[in-house]
């Protein structure tokens, strides 16, 4: 394999584990923002759900790189997630850095913030991720199963 | 870590006679303590993609799986990074 050269055009699998992690921070975040804001307050509130759309920011962004450059090389791939990784870190601090002397900014909600939500994200998501050859991404939603007929002219019977 | 003691008894001297030395002592503590929580990190999720890019050339079949745990494998080790990150803004801006 020339890692130059080797790319992966299909479905991105990071991509839909990513989508899946976002869909559940949304559903959480009034949750998180209730906590910090009786917590810390307004500020806390606020800054609690601008540390929840860094975090799902993030994550978008990281599965974004790694699935772009996937399609390009495996070469590619490697740097995009290394340096991706510092960039954002990167974007990471001038977000909060732009913000810090703003009247709103509560640095306790917003640094609990980042890290119970990654954290909380990352291992709730161990959940819904099916890690085998059929599925390599999220695990198939389970169908549901049709009421089979009960009465005995029924032609199943 | 003598480097860090240096510091730390820098710091504690330069505190005693300047206030402004205390604030520029804890900006440097706060870099040090960034700059050493996003080392472990790289470091760790540069094995980790080198490993995975391994396994996806031993087997291509399983490149979809292998990404799946490459992509936790980073968002966790990341996470470190981000707490080293958090104790940094508390530090600097709290």
């Amino acid at each position: 394999m020339d890692p130059m050269s080797t790319r992966f055009d299909g479905p991105a699998p990071e991509v839909g584990v990513s989508n899946d992690m976002i869909k559940r921070g949304v559903i959480v975040a009034p949750v998180l923002i209730a906590i910090c804001g009786v917590i810390w307050g307004a500020d806390g509130a606020w800054s609690s759900a601008y540390g929840v759309v860094i975090i799902l920011a993030n994550f978008a962004l990281a599965a974004g790189l790694i699935a772009m450059a996937a399609k390009i090389s495996v070469g590619l791939m490697m740097g995009a997630t290394l340096f991706g990784y510092l960039t954002r870190l990167g974007l990471i601090f001038l977000a909060v850095f732009l913000v810090k002397d703003t009247s709103w900014i509560s640095f306790p909600a917003i640094g609990s913030t980042i890290i119970v939500t990654h954290l909380g994200l990352l291992f709730w998501e161990m959940k819904y991720v099916a890690l085998s050859l059929a599925h390599p991404g999220l695990k198939p939603e389970r169908v549901s199963s049709t009421p089979r007929p009960t009465h005995p002219t029924d032609p199943i019977h | 870590m003598e480097a860090f003691s240096a510091i730390v008894l820098q710091a504690e001297e330069a505190s005693q006679f300047d206030p402004e030395a205390k604030n520029i002592a804890a900006a440097a503590s706060a870099g040090y303590a960034y700059g050493l929580a996003a080392i472990g990190p790289a470091l760790g999720i540069g094995f980790l993609v080198g490993k995975s890019v391994e396994a996806m050339a031993r087997q291509p079949e399983a490149a979809g799986m292998v990404r799946t745990t490459m992509f936790l494998g980073i968002a966790f080790t990341e996470a470190l990074a981000l707490i080293g990150f958090v104790v940094f803004i508390l530090l600097k801006f709290a």
